[in-house]
């Protein structure tokens, strides 16, 4: 009697055999675009030989149990945003303390897993233990939304090297900095990259964060006529089949996908799968080696948009970092390394109480590793670089400066 | 604090230009999709016939099949990047993991039974504690994968590139459509004459009429009701392997979820306790969702839609489509 399950089985591996035989050759599904131009790799960037440096003259005195807290996601399905970022930071504090013996910062982590409503805990967490004077995060912009209250009323300085919403600086904060362009920035760049590829149709896809919300509207303002269509997509989402019909159809030659690497891997890879060969643009969200690993060789048409500078172009960084985590250093490890120096930077010269760090912070003005940092007053820079990347041999490489 | 949209345009329209050209493409795939939420409600249904109870703790039945049929194409070398391979040598690869999917998603069903509702039924557990139970079950099965592989979805396993086969009204229909949609309709309709035909079927009927005259009878229930979860395991297992098929990088812990409510859904909108009802359900659910999607122009609106239409149906006919029970299916 247990026949007809056996049955099934080998009907429906008949079927599987049916099928299966036609796969053999490589597709040639239609699609357009495909014959855009590449931008070629760069090789080294100029390093600013005025950066600060986290390990100072080595003198510097402070009291004992001084902590700077990275607060962002250490676990979640965007953890490596988040890793590169509290390692860059890790690096700045262990390399501070081993030059000053007479200033030992301790560091802390707080893990939001990047999503707005688990934030408010860890950060309220951090805000009440009093001897973290300074914080580094937090990584996403819906959760620097959500938590941007509660660092103003405990006056606790926060520098986000990564969340890019413009919106951000406009709550009237005192204590939020931001150390990288936003996306009032990153959209136009998006465009012209997009211009620079050649790219005549581009179809904007964006998922429902804030960040992807406010970055496609900039990257659709600035791209204009060339936006052949626009969709939406969820946070958590895998199948994309209705998305990717829409995009054959309208046959661009490149989709801007606003949004995160945990639904821009399964997204592009289904696009390929369905044979469509242009070009696929993600922003600093996207840009990470687990976009490559989660979506394979489909990831290889992928280009990004980042506020970022290619941290692994530097070499003195590149190498402290690859000893201390055995790992290249990853999107926004730098401005993160930056950051938190420039913390660092204020306790070492006496700022060693909250009220202190920010007014510090405020009236920063110096130049780091990614750039200059000197704020306006709502915590924005005065000025800032996007850079391009893209897929080279499974590995993600610079191609520059675009805007 | 809340979030505002940042577009104040219209929160709502319709995109019928839109479906109009993608129709035929948008059903393929509805249709694909619906096959494998039929699969997956057919574990519900079967289940609900015998004893009554909506299994939630189906989704993952489901999703440990979906982890087994990707550790299985892990190791025998598939990853994100498609292979290239002869289809013989593939076609034994794609067996493998359907095993592979099957006996875990059986095994999970079965141990399900054993650990959570045997020792109820025992005791005589109201229907209350049962669903409870189910529920309880269903995230502790979640969370325990969450601990094992954590928050991120398993690398994408490519099993093979779709091949278009043919064209429908300008649409292509691939292989990997074909493949889903033909092995899953096989699939039920053998579990259909299995039940309708065979004594073990006979049996399963017969409880899901009336337990108490089938035990008088000489039926062992247990081993009924055993043999039930393991069918709809053995189901949810196939259903696995196609979805992983149809969405490579669709594995991760809480990844049966919602999948898990809509071949639910699918098998209430069908009639619940009802075989066919489940493939018809499935099938239509899938079609409802995707045209709600294109339409609406937002994948936010998909399980809107899908949830919207089953309260319709509903309302005409309560028992579902093709209401009537397992229990009542003619030999």
């Amino acid at each position: 009697m247990h026949h007809p399950i056996k049955l099934a089985a080998v009907l429906g591996s008949l079927a599987l055999v049916a099928t299966a035989c036609g796969t053999a050759a490589t597709n040639t599904g239609g699609g357009s675009g495909g014959n855009l131009k590449d931008l070629p790799a760069q090789n080294s960037i100029q390093v600013p030989a005025n950066a600060a440096n986290p390990a100072g003259d080595g003198k510097a005195k402070c009291p004992k149990g001084l902590t700077i807290a990275y607060i962002g996601a250490e676990t979640g399905p965007n953890a490596q945003l988040g890793i590169n970022i509290y390692n860059g930071a890790q690096l700045a504090v262990t390399q501070h303390n081993k030059a000053n013996p007479g200033c030992q910062v301790q560091f802390k982590k707080f893990d939001t897993e990047g999503d707005p409503n688990k934030a408010t805990g860890p950060v309220t967490q951090a805000t009440n233990e009093k001897d973290i004077i300074g914080v580094v995060g937090l990584p996403f912009s819906g959760e620097s939304a959500a938590t941007g209250n509660i660092f103003e009323q405990a006056g606790l300085v926060h520098i986000t090297p990564s969340a890019t919403n413009p919106d951000l600086t406009k709550n009237g904060w005192s204590t939020f900095f931001r150390a990288l362009g936003n996306d009032n920035v990153q959209g136009p760049a998006a465009a012209s990259l997009a211009q620079k590829l050649g790219a005549k149709k581009v179809y904007v896809v964006q998922d429902d964060s804030d960040y992807g919300i406010g970055l496609s509207k900039t990257a659709q303002q600035a791209l204009g006529s060339n936006v052949v269509g626009t969709d939406k997509v969820t946070t958590g989402q895998k199948d994309f089949s209705a998305v990717v019909s829409k995009i054959m159809n309208a046959k661009p030659d490149a989709v801007f996908y606003s949004g995160y690497y945990a639904e821009a891997a399964p997204f592009d890879q289904q696009l390929v799968a369905k044979g469509y060969q242009g070009t696929f643009i993600g922003p600093d969200g996207v840009k990470d080696d687990q976009f490559i690993k989660l979506a394979g060789s489909a990831s290889d048409n992928a280009y990004f948009t980042c506020p970022c500078l290619p941290g692994e172009l530097i070499p003195s960084f590149e190498k402290a970092y690859k000893s201390a985590f055995n790992a290249e250093p990853g999107t926004y490890s730098v401005e993160a390394y930056d950051a938190t120096t420039i913390l660092l930077k204020g306790i070492d010269s006496g700022n060693t109480t909250r009220p202190k760090l920010k007014q510090y912070v405020t009236s920063y003005d110096g130049q780091g590793l990614s750039k200059h940092f000197k704020w306006d007053s709502t915590g924005e820079l005065s000025n800032s670089v996007v850079y391009g990347y893209k897929v080279q041999n499974g590995k993600i490489v610079s191609v520059g400066t675009i805007g | 604090m809340i979030y505002l949209p940042l577009d104040t345009s219209q929160w709502i329209s319709l995109d019928w230009s839109s479906l109009a050209q993608n129709f035929w493409s948008v059903t393929f795939d509805g249709l694909t999709f619906g096959a494998i939420y039929a699969l997956v409600a057919l574990g519900y249904t079967l289940v609900y016939g015998v004893l009554n109870l909506i299994n939630f703790a189906h989704s993952e039945v489901f999703i440990s099949g979906a982890y087994a049929c990707v550790f299985m194409l892990t190791a025998l070398g598939f990853g994100p990047s498609p292979l290239s391979m002869p289809a013989i040598e593939l076609v034994g690869c794609l067996v493998a993991a359907c095993v592979a999917a099957m006996a875990a998603s059986a095994a999970v069903a079965f141990a399900l039974e054993r650990v959570a509702y045997k020792p109820l039924r025992a005791r005589n557990g109201s229907r209350l504690a049962f669903l409870i139970t189910a529920i309880g079950a269903s995230f502790t099965i979640q969370y325990l994968i969450y601990l094992w592989r954590g928050a991120t979805a398993e690398p994408a396993v490519i099993m093979f590139i779709p091949q278009p086969v043919f064209t429908v009204f300008g649409s292509t229909i691939d292989s990997q459509q074909i493949l889903i949609v033909v092995a899953a309709v096989v699939m039920m309709v053998v579990v259909d004459q299995f039940i309708r035909r065979t004594r073990l079927g006979r049996g399963i009927r017969a409880v899901a009429q009336d337990p108490d005259t089938a035990t008088l009878m000489g039926i062992d229930r247990e081993r009924i009701i055993v043999s039930t979860f393991a069918i709809g395991g053995l189901l949810a297992g196939a259903a696995a392997l196609f979805y992983v098929m149809k969405v490579p990088s669709g594995v991760i812990y809480n990844g049966g979820f919602i999948l898990g409510i809509k071949a639910f859904t699918a098998a209430v909108l069908g009639g619940i306790g009802n075989i066919r009802g489940a493939l018809v359900g499935g099938l239509l659910l899938g079609l409802i969702g995707n045209y709600g999607q294109i339409l609406l122009g937002d994948s936010q609106w998909t399980d809107v839609v899908s949830f919207v239409v089953l309260v319709l149906i509903l309302m005409v006919r309560p028992t579902g489509l093709l209401g009537s029970d397992l229990g009542k299916a003619r030999a």
